[in-house]
């Protein structure tokens, strides 16, 4: 019963796992590496990549994938970046120009998805392509952000203090990611679209003989993934404080890996937005240990993720074929 | 022999709409882009915008055959770029510390190719991962098993044997289009002079049927991911000796997307099935030619992909069933009011 | 085309009302005009007297008709409690509107409790419950509806004997409760176990409807069958049909080609017993889902068995996969002509040769002159309607698409050639024709193993016929032995 009961979240544990063995790692390897800085900065340098494999978790969900993420979160960046500097408008209003131009994108593939019956990952990877040209299109150049609101979300004026470590205060990026983190968990844990995205991800021709509407959820995902890249882009221009049109390339499989990583089926049905999160902790702590060991290479980083995906791949697989040899316990 | 003439017809048919979509393009380049077909004689080679379309389009061309295997049996490739750095960082770091001569450099890397195809091809068959998920995992490691070769740098290498792969002439055309009729004539041999050109279709069209007429469908699947393989990592062995040099973070980026895009274009589905090897090399003609008609129209060579993706979902949606029906259905209401 | 013509149908408050029928007799089509999935050409609906007509299935489900449709239809990872009230779950009223679990689960528990299942923890993941507990969380979500009318699709055909005891258990519950239940199956006891009344539909025409009780075994399997039934005793079954274990078999096993002996898979297939000798017909005769297909898919290779032996020319042999059987001479014409037969956008030539290159491998191409001289051979001597060798299969009629196939199996000349319904659904000429071919072919030696719905068919065209029943085979019939009264006989028999 309880192992019945244990089983769905099997990966997460895992996932949970691994989290937990690479940071006791580094906390045993490196002297430094148990502190407040190190955590802030974890989460900090990878609050844009939170927000995006949250998106791809949303669309890996519902059986979909989505490529354009990070495509259309370097045309974010460069259209703040624009209007900021060269259109002059506040930053607050080009933010919110900018993530409902993500959810029309989205919007966009959605319907080519849905509508038109073409496959997921071509629509998205011509997405890919076009966002990015759009990007070079707007400016052809990264353009830095002087304006004092952008600045002020890096330093302390704009940050929570913490009450318990002395100077620790957390960036409002930070609070940011942690604000989408449970809004997204709420959508998908306790209302009916979050469970039918479930639905659809694990079986698409139940959910419609059930009566979901199918089609048009499938099109909220990817509006929900245009809008969560198009964040997450913001928050990689206040992160680098510029617009950059060629940045974030291949974004979006580090994404993806992320999600994987966290315990997501990449089949649909199974998984969390929290276990994505833990993804991007592990992938985000595997570059810290790289640079606090100082001579790994960078391009350990990549060798590791892949091991990482392949070794949940084969443990979703072992996962299922263990629960179908047993059978499903007689209820 | 009317059987063979019609044979020969079917073959051509998925032809016509990549080479009538080429040919308005040519067109459109004749009239309105200036020294678009003027070609040259120096040195014994000839120069000239079409000339330089077909050095850079072969490179795509290459990798887009193995592909079109791939696509035919209902999968996809998405790990031919890295594997395709990952030969150029064989080749040129052996050839650079002179471990190897040129020849044996470029057999290593066609090999390491290789290897990749049929790691894919165990994970699709044997574990049964979904192509996309399954080649993600060498997407994601490739490159950086490539940078470990290098070392994480930029590798130049001295050898002019191995600079006239990318760079050489043959007969007065640039090597790599020779490269790709030798390749070309090889995989179009192997596909439809024996019997592995029937099975491809056969399990991308129908997986189970296939099985149950005996088609050994495993064998199938890996030997069209170890092809894929092999001409990505030609691919990187020309990029590399391209340049002379091998660039682990960037050779080969987005090559795998140009290349689907060349198979979808020329005419083969991207569910499975039957498949044109000639269609493909079109496509990836046309995307070139697309991509040197937007350079030469002075749109820059980083907003290009844009209207490139316009044209690739304008291409997909004619050919996708339900877009047809819902035209078909307007132009029936407009035409019975 | 009609799939349905002119049938009238009732159900009372109360009653379960069993569907009865082969496949293609129109019962999907009915139950389809009744749930809204597809409008009726004629004729109306009365729901408790009132006129109404559906639109869509929501409508059909406002108005109080619940489906189950056969292959379950809910989501294995999302809880028991979720797969009763996906999409119409109690939500708070302030926004974003989150789900009320706890309602949700009372919800689930009550309408649980309505079936007898009062112990089940509804947080459970659904893929943890067993197949049948599973049906039955289809029904309870279908009864969360309170419906009038419950419409249940095959719900036994993947329950054993005493899943469907538990299973019948509930309906006569929910039947005390005033519901009207419509109920499609193949299995006889279960007409007799539960069903009120029995509708029979045959060819989208509606051959009867009686009460339960008035009725045999024997009647319903004529009924649906077709055939007239003369009346004979069912106890007496025994008149024409030998058990299968004494000594019915003539052909000893060693000049046999093919001997099974108590071959059976999991889940799908019990124990069959038979054997077949080379130029022997023999035929496969029982309702859908006695095992049938099954049988033949487990001799094909298509699926491993799990018990039993098999041996092929005497030998012990074991089928991992189509390829090892193909080794040994066999060939399968299957059931699902679309699905597992064609390749549909291969050229009929393709199609023809695909199983004779896949046998000879890689190395060995069929030249190109011998491609098509076996291809216009083929749909010359088989008469398949084609204008030319290079066309795409699926431009085929049904039965050009089936006597290509068969072409694909004759080409490998086999010694055992397995035809699954090879008749279902094609013209009536194509049909002789390939009678004709199967003749032919054993003349020739080839051992033929035929499987039909059609009695008379399988009596026209086999020498022996092994008759199933409930997975197993039960019987066997052989020379003058093979008459339809007879086969009809050991089908509708009591359990031996």
């Amino acid at each position: 019963m309880t192992l019945a009961r244990l089983r769905p979240i099997g990966p997460l544990l895992v996932t949970f796992g691994v989290l937990l063995a690479i940071f006791a790692f580094g906390c045993f390897a490196f002297p430094n590496f148990a502190s407040f800085a190190v955590v802030r900065n974890l989460l900090v340098d990878n609050a844009f990549l939170g927000v995006a494999a949250i998106g791809a978790t949303f669309v890996i969900l519902s059986g979909g994938i989505d490529l354009s993420v990070g495509s259309v979160m370097a045309c974010t960046s460069i259209l703040i970046a624009t209007l900021i500097e060269r259109g002059h408008v506040h930053p607050i209003a080009a933010f919110a120009a900018a993530v409902a131009a993500g959810g029309l994108f989205g919007a966009m593939q959605g319907l080519l998805i849905s509508r038109f019956e073409l496959p997921a990952f071509l629509v998205t990877l011509a997405g890919l392509f076009f966002a990015r040209g759009a990007a070079f299109a707007i400016h052809s150049q990264s353009i830095g952000i002087g304006h004092v609101f952008v600045s002020a979300t890096l330093n302390e004026s704009l940050a929570f203090h913490l009450p318990f470590a002395a100077g620790g205060s957390i960036p409002i990026t930070v609070v940011a990611l942690l604000a989408i983190l449970l809004a997204s968990w709420t959508t998908l844990r306790h209302t009916r679209f979050g469970r039918s995205v479930y639905a659809v991800g694990d079986d698409a021709a139940a959910a419609a003989l059930m009566g979901l509407p199918v089609r048009a959820i499938r099109v909220r995902v990817y509006v929900v993934s245009g809008l969560l890249s198009a964040c997450a882009g913001v928050l990689f221009t206040l992160y680098q404080q510029s617009g950059d049109p060629a940045a974030c390339k291949g974004l979006e499989l580090d994404a993806i890996a992320a999600v994987v990583i966290g315990g997501t089926l990449l089949r649909g049905g199974v998984g969390s937005v929290v276990g994505s999160f833990a993804g991007v902790l592990i992938l985000g702590l595997i570059q810290t240990i790289i640079a606090f060991q100082g001579n790994l290479s960078s391009w350990w980083a990549r060798i590791v993720a892949g091991g990482l995906v392949l070794l949940f791949l084969c443990l979703h697989r072992g996962l299922s074929k263990l629960s179908r040899s047993r059978g499903p316990s007689p209820g | 022999m009317p059987e063979r003439t019609r044979a020969i017809q079917n073959a051509l048919r998925p032809l016509l709409w990549p080479v009538v979509a080429l040919g308005l393009l040519l067109i459109f380049n004749a009239v309105c882009t200036a020294g678009f077909f003027t070609i040259e004689l120096r040195d014994g080679r000839f120069y000239g915008v079409l000339v330089d379309i077909l050095n850079h389009g072969s490179r795509v061309a290459i990798v887009a055959l193995g592909m079109t295997l791939v696509i035919a049996t209902g999968g996809v490739d998405l790990s031919a770029g890295a594997a395709a750095a990952i030969a150029g960082a064989i080749t040129a770091s052996l050839v650079a510390q002179g471990h190897a001569p040129w020849p044996l450099a470029i057999v290593a890397a066609l090999a390491a190719g290789l290897l990749c195809g049929v790691w894919n091809g165990v994970l699709v068959t044997v574990l049964r991962l979904q192509p996309i998920v399954a080649t993600l995992i060498l997407m994601v490691a490739g490159r950086g098993i490539a940078q470990l070769i290098t070392d994480g740098l930029i590798i130049t290498f001295q050898s002019p044997p191995l600079a006239a792969v990318g760079n050489g002439s043959f007969l007065a055309l640039p090597m790599p289009l020779a490269l790709l009729v030798g390749v070309g004539a090889i995989v179009a041999l192997g596909a439809h002079r024996t019997p592995l050109g029937l099975f491809i279709a056969s399990v991308g069209d129908n997986e189970v049927a296939s099985r149950l007429a005996g088609v050994p469908d495993r064998a199938v699947r890996i030997i069209a991911y170890a092809a894929c393989g092999v001409l990505a990592a030609l691919a990187g062995v020309i990029e590399c000796s391209y340049i002379k040099a091998a660039d682990a973070n960037n050779a080969g980026n987005l090559l795998e997307l140009d290349a689907i895009l060349a198979v979808v274009i020329g005419g083969t589905a991207l569910r499975g099935g039957r498949f044109s090897l000639a269609g493909t090399v079109l496509g990836a003609f046309f995307m070139q030619t697309l991509t040197t008609t937007l350079y030469m129209q002075n749109v820059s060579a980083e907003i290009a992909p844009a209207p490139k993706a316009a044209v690739v979902v304008i291409v997909c949606l004619l050919q996708s069933p339900s877009f047809r029906h819902r035209c078909a259905a307007l132009f029936a209401r407009r035409g019975s009011p | 085309m009609l799939a349905l013509g002119g049938v009238d149908f009732s159900l009372r408050a109360g009653e379960i009302h069993a569907l009865m029928g082969e496949n293609g007799a129109g019962k999907s089509t009915l139950i389809k005009c009744l749930t809204g999935v597809h409008a009726p050409a004629g004729g109306d609906i009365h729901l408790a007297g009132a006129p109404v007509r559906f639109g869509s299935p929501r409508d059909a489900e406002r108005a109080g008709i619940s489906t189950v449709y056969q292959e379950i239809g809910l989501i294995p990872h999302l809880s028991i409690a979720e797969n009763i009230c996906l999409g119409r779950e109690p939500v708070h009223r302030f926004w974003p509107h989150p789900i009320r679990w706890s309602a949700v689960r009372a919800r689930a528990r009550d309408a649980l409790a309505r079936l007898g299942l009062s112990g089940l923890d509804v947080r459970r993941e659904l893929a943890s419950c067993s197949i049948a507990v599973q049906q039955l969380i289809a029904i309870a979500r279908a009864l969360d509806m309170s419906p009038r009318v419950l419409i249940l699709d095959e719900p036994t055909s993947s329950l054993d004997r005493d899943e469907c005891a538990r299973l019948f258990d509930v309906l006569k519950r929910l039947r005390g409760q005033g519901l009207g239940i419509i109920f499609i199956t193949h299995a006889l006891e279960q007409v007799e176990q539960v069903a009120d009344r029995v509708t029979v539909l045959r060819d989208g025409k509606l051959v009867g409807v009686h009460d339960a009780i008035a009725l045999s075994r024997a009647m319903l399997v004529s009924l649906m069958v077709g055939r007239a039934f003369d009346h004979v005793p069912v106890a007496a079954g025994s008149s024409g049909a030998e058990g299968v274990g004494s000594g019915g078999a003539k052909s000893g096993s060693e000049d046999a080609l093919l001997s099974a002996r108590g071959i059976g898979r999991r889940g799908s297939l019990e124990h069959v017993d038979f054997t077949i000798a080379p130029g022997e017909a023999v035929g496969l005769a029982g309702l859908l889902g006695s095992g049938r297909t099954e049988t033949a898919r487990l001799l094909f290779g298509a699926d491993v068995m799990d018990r039993g032996e098999l041996r092929v020319r005497g030998r012990a042999a074991r089928f991992a996969a189509p390829h090892d059987a193909i080794a040994h001479g066999i060939a399968l014409t299957p059931e699902n002509r679309k699905a597992e037969g064609i390749i549909p956008s291969l050229s009929v030539r393709e199609n023809i040769i695909l199983a004779l290159q896949a046998r000879s491998g890689f190395s060995k191409r069929l030249s190109r002159a011998a491609q098509n001289a076996l291809a216009c051979g083929f749909i010359t001597s088989l008469g398949i309607k084609v204008g030319n060798a290079e066309t795409p299969i699926a431009h085929l009629s049904g039965g050009n698409q089936q006597k290509a196939l068969l072409a694909r199996w004759l080409a490998t000349e086999p010694a055992l050639l397995i035809l699954d319904e090879p008749t279902r659904g094609i013209d009536v000429a194509s049909k002789a024709e390939i009678l004709r071919a199967i003749h032919d072919m054993r003349s020739k030696g080839m051992a033929i193993l035929f499987i039909s719905s059609e009695l008379e068919e399988v009596v026209r065209a086999c020498t022996r016929v092994v008759v199933l029943r409930d997975r197993r085979s039960v019987a066997q019939l052989s020379g003058v032995q093979v008459t339809e009264q007879n086969v009809l006989n050991a089908v509708a028999q009591h359990h031996a």
